[in-house]
């Protein structure tokens, strides 16, 4: 088996047990991240990415235990903080920025002793479902280089599946982990909210931000999410998520009747309908009902650009990020280093989300798509009354070519119907892959009710054998 | 009628105080005013991508306890919001406020003419950084130190009719916060800063004329003359038949004048929306006990029973009631010694002396000695152990070594050592050496019984004891 097929486990155990060292593992690692530069998955390699596995290898040679991660080699995305790392976002606005401090999870990962080797390409602040709005150009799908990689997190899901390092960590605010987990085959799960601390992330919306693993089997992405997980005191919405433990039984799975019927008439619907079907042996199917689950995207779109446009004004040209050359007044300062810096998809959801809040605006739209969101939490409550967890396709079918939706911001948009919900409800979501078609692959997407994490991996791995029986 | 009485002031109040906490409001920087610029500074406060801010407890709970103080209703449930603007000194780009879902509602304070103030609000929000403007070629300079630091905004409603009510109200409000620990309400540095929107109205008319908004006000005296310039200003204008513009106009303390900083049209739109990275408060009825029960007696009340109950002057309550720290150890010294007015005129007279000499100011007083050994030495003075001059002596020698006063006093030979025997020797040399004193003796013994005992004192270096000597005069000036 080549190195890059192995599992983060097996990867772990054959550093710990001596039969190859970290630096052999990150070299090797790193040779791939070259070799496959033509994805653009992976924008940077750090520099001392081999210097820090020597440091591994001479921990075990001290005889000192190493961490659940040991020696594994990491990507992040370009909008998580590692201390003295250039991290930009993928924008232009942020060139030369260096991470003053490191993110949680960062932190996390270095100490189980993982290798942290690169910073993954991404849509721009993590704005776009494609990867192609990147100041580095766009990603390419791991199955067909024609094809997009989906986003925002495109770069950490190809790195994975194209097998440029064992695990990547992603963020996902509606749908930017799931969506180029399935369209590159891989897993990738967005945890109940509050799960993994956001401290040291850039924010993109606040409200509905998670960051979490990208893995090839729901094992590791399990593995990973727990030691990813935990309150952190600098993060106030961060949580000590229980991540409860299902019963052992038969578990109902839900339908949700209202989003299925608009699924019908699109691409991938016929892959998702033989799914169902087979997964009848083992879990019970129930109807249930969400009534507005259709409406989290308006919300969406209305709260994430309101969060975004606060979010991103600190980026003013003052303080750091790209001044603009031509500024001459405090206002030029603003308007030039902005319009020079920030790419249109940005730009648009920046006045998308000062339209918003605009005074005279504020209770038609801010007020009321948080209203909504309430209403969709509660009616997902309810359904969860009924079943262990709900099917939802990740996407309305396989990845789009290059270029394709570029001129069409909202056929863009309407790309995150099936992965939103869980943001606005805050609850846990996970994609796992089924099926392909064209040779590009598609996942399944399970939602379950906050802190069930565990069922879902339950349910995912019980689906994943039925799949693969066939 | 002159034209100034033909038109009435209405003016309202937006105060904005530091709070004085030890860390600032959504990070754990120091709360510190005159240190090296952008030296309390961390990823938080001066707005890095990927920071978050972290609600400081204390700062909420002196919010609180503003809001007790003035009468307010604590809300059960508040919100912070982020008010959106851009300007050099705001690192993020917006505010951390209160809007929707203010900390404090209501309340007010009743001035010395009995006229109630209504307040409408108090929130907790965060400070911005400070801007230096060095010149053109140099440039502008900011300091994020004071980006953070927690304040309290307090929104009065629009009673006010005169600079001197504004005054009065703005005093108290600074005693009063300064007195509970609140806010150090330093105005010279900003502590304590005051806005004045300002309109004003014929005699009679029911419904408020446009009104201006005043800034850049530092100190009650700049308060007091910014309110007569736009008083009179905006009568002027209207008699003469022009319209006010509702505008924020900036105070020149210097011209004595103000002018035009941005007019209504000018204004921003804040977009305020809820924070989503701080949650929601809720503040329990155990929240509002525990900070009730930190409160202490107001400089007001306590006025009232330093004049009533310990019968002294107005003016030396007062004083003794400038701070918390100047009140609670003179009320400590009361429960030590029961003796008030002796122990105020230690401290108006002695104590604050040297402090001044000590370079202190009243507002920072902190007394060199301890309660236990003033009142110590009050006490041996008062029992004649010692005279009050040695008792100065003491007190100088007892914040020098921090020792205890009856024992320095032993040990320098203070205390009172003469015999009957040698007293009786001084009178009678003293009735022989002065005939007159003898006479007059005679005539009004009360009159003369103070310079003879002075004699004495004198002569035993002030180490007789004065009742003593004063009932040995009879023995020998009678015979």
């Amino acid at each position: 088996m080549e190195l890059f097929e192995k599992s983060i486990f097996e990867i772990r155990e054959d550093i710990v047990s001596g039969k190859i060292s970290c630096e052999e593992v990150t070299k090797y690692f790193i040779k791939r991240c070259e070799e496959n530069k033509d994805l653009n998955a992976i924008i940077e390699i750090y520099d001392d990415a081999i210097e820090k596995a020597k440091e591994v290898d001479s921990k075990l040679a001290r005889g000192e235990s190493l961490g659940k991660l040991a020696g594994v080699p990491v990507a992040i995305k370009d909008n998580i903080f590692y201390k003295g790392k250039q991290v930009t976002c993928a924008s232009k606005f942020m060139q030369g920025y260096v991470a003053p401090y490191s993110a949680t999870v960062v932190e996390k990962l270095l100490a189980e002793d993982a290798v942290i080797i690169a910073r993954t390409n991404m849509d721009e602040f993590a704005m776009g479902g494609s990867c192609e709005k990147s100041c580095y150009g766009p990603c390419h799908n791991a199955y067909n280089r024609d094809y997009v990689s989906g986003g925002s997190s495109g770069g950490s899901a190809v790195s994975v599946a194209a097998g440029l390092v064992p695990l990547a960590i992603g963020t996902d605010t509606g749908g930017s982990i799931r969506q180029p987990a399935s369209y590159n085959g891989i897993v990738g799960i967005k945890p109940t909210y509050g799960t993994v601390s956001r401290y040291g992330i850039v924010a993109f919306a606040s409200s509905l931000d998670q960051c979490s693993p990208l893995t090839k089997t729901i094992s590791e992405c399990e593995y990973v999410l727990k030691i990813l997980a935990g309150k952190d005191e600098r993060d106030q919405t961060s949580i000590s998520n229980g991540f409860i433990a299902p019963e052992n039984k038969k578990f109902k799975l839900g339908v949700c009747t209202e989003i299925i019927e608009k699924f019908k008439t699109m691409a991938g619907y016929k892959h998702f309908a033989e799914a169902l079907e087979k997964l009848k042996q083992e879990f019970d199917i129930v109807e249930v009902s969400v009534p507005h689950v259709s409406n989290s995207l308006a919300c969406y779109y209305i709260l994430a650009p309101a969060e975004a446009t606060s979010n991103l004004s600190r980026f003013d040209g003052v303080k750091y990020a790209t001044r603009s050359e031509n500024a001459i007044s405090l206002n030029d300062v603003y308007v030039n280093s902005r319009t020079e810096g920030f790419g249109k998809e940005v730009k648009r959801r920046i006045m998308l989300g000062n339209f918003v809040l605009s005074s005279g605006f504020f209770d038609a739209y801010y007020g009321k798509a948080k209203k909504l969101q309430r209403l969709i939490k509660k009616e997902f409550k309810n359904a969860f009354a009924d079943c262990d967890a709900i099917i939802l396709p990740t996407t309305t079918g396989t990845a789009f070519k290059i270029g394709e939706k570029m001129v069409d911001p909202v056929s863009m948009y309407l790309e995150d119907l099936f992965t939103v919900p869980a943001n606005i409800a805050g609850i846990p979501a996970l994609v796992v892959p089924y099926a392909k078609e064209n040779g590009l692959p598609i996942g399944m997407q399970f939602l379950a009710d906050e802190q069930k994490e565990e069922t879902l991996f339950a349910i995912a791995e019980k689906f994943k054998n039925i799949v693969e029986a066939q | 009628m002159g034209l100034m009485q033909e038109y009435d002031i209405v003016m309202g109040l937006e105060i904005h105080a530091e709070l004085a906490t030890k860390t600032k409001v959504f990070c754990s920087c120091k709360n510190e005013f005159g240190d090296e610029p952008n030296t309390n500074t961390c990823p938080v406060c001066t707005g890095m991508p990927g920071a978050l801010p972290v609600l400081n407890k204390r700062a909420v709970e002196l919010a609180m306890k503003a809001g007790l103080s003035f009468g307010s209703k604590i809300s059960k449930y508040t919100v912070f919001e982020r008010k959106n603007y851009f300007y050099p000194d705001l690192s993020k780009a917006y505010q951390i406020s209160q809007l929707v879902y203010p900390l404090n509602l209501g309340g007010g304070i009743k001035l010395s003419s009995g006229k109630f103030i209504r307040i409408n609000r108090i929130h907790l929000e965060e400070d911005a950084g400070k801007l230096t403007h060095i010149s053109k070629a140099v440039g502008t300079f900011v300091d994020y130190n004071r980006g953070g630091t927690p304040l309290i905004e307090m929104v009065t409603e629009p009673d006010f009719s005169s600079a001197d009510e504004v005054v009065e109200f703005l005093k108290r409000v600074r005693e009063i916060l300064v007195f509970e620990d609140i806010a150090r309400c330093r105005m010279e540095q900003g502590g304590m800063r005051c806005d004045v929107n300002l309109s004003v109205k014929r005699k009679g008319q029911t419904e408020f004329g446009t009104r201006t908004e005043m800034k850049n006000l530092n100190s009650f005296k700049s308060v007091q003359r910014a309110i007569e310039y736009e008083a009179k200003r905006q009568i002027e204008a209207l008699s003469s038949g022009e319209v006010i513009i509702q505008e924020t106009r900036k105070w020149d303390d210097d011209k004595g004048k103000s002018s035009s900083m941005r007019t209504k049209e000018e204004a921003q739109d804040y977009r305020y929306f809820p924070d989503p990275d701080i949650l929601p408060l809720k503040i329990t009825d155990a929240d509002i006990s525990t900070i009730k029960s930190e409160m202490v007696m107001l400089p007001e009340d306590r006025r009232k029973m330093y004049v009533e109950t310990f019968g002294l002057p107005a003016y030396d309550a007062e004083i003794l009631t400038t701070t918390k720290y100047i009140s609670d150890y003179y009320e400590n010294c009361v429960k030590l010694y029961n003796n008030p007015k002796k122990i105020s005129n230690w401290i108006m007279v002695d104590l604050l002396k040297i402090i001044k000499d000590q370079g202190q100011t009243l507002d920072e007083a902190e007394f060199p000695v301890s309660e236990q050994n003033l009142c110590a030495i009050i006490k041996m003075t008062e029992d004649k152990l010692i005279g009050k001059n040695l008792g100065l002596e003491l007190l100088a020698k007892v914040i020098e070594t921090g020792k205890e006063p009856m024992l320095l006093a032993k040990d320098m030979g203070m205390l009172v050592t003469i015999s009957d025997e040698e007293i009786i020797s001084l009178l009678k040399r003293l009735k022989s050496e002065n005939e007159k004193v003898g006479i007059d003796y005679k005539e009004e013994p009360e009159k003369i019984s103070g310079f003879i005992v002075g004699y004495v004192m004198k002569n035993t270096g002030g180490k007789a004891n004065s009742l003593k000597v004063k009932s040995l005069i009879p023995d020998v000036f009678n015979d």
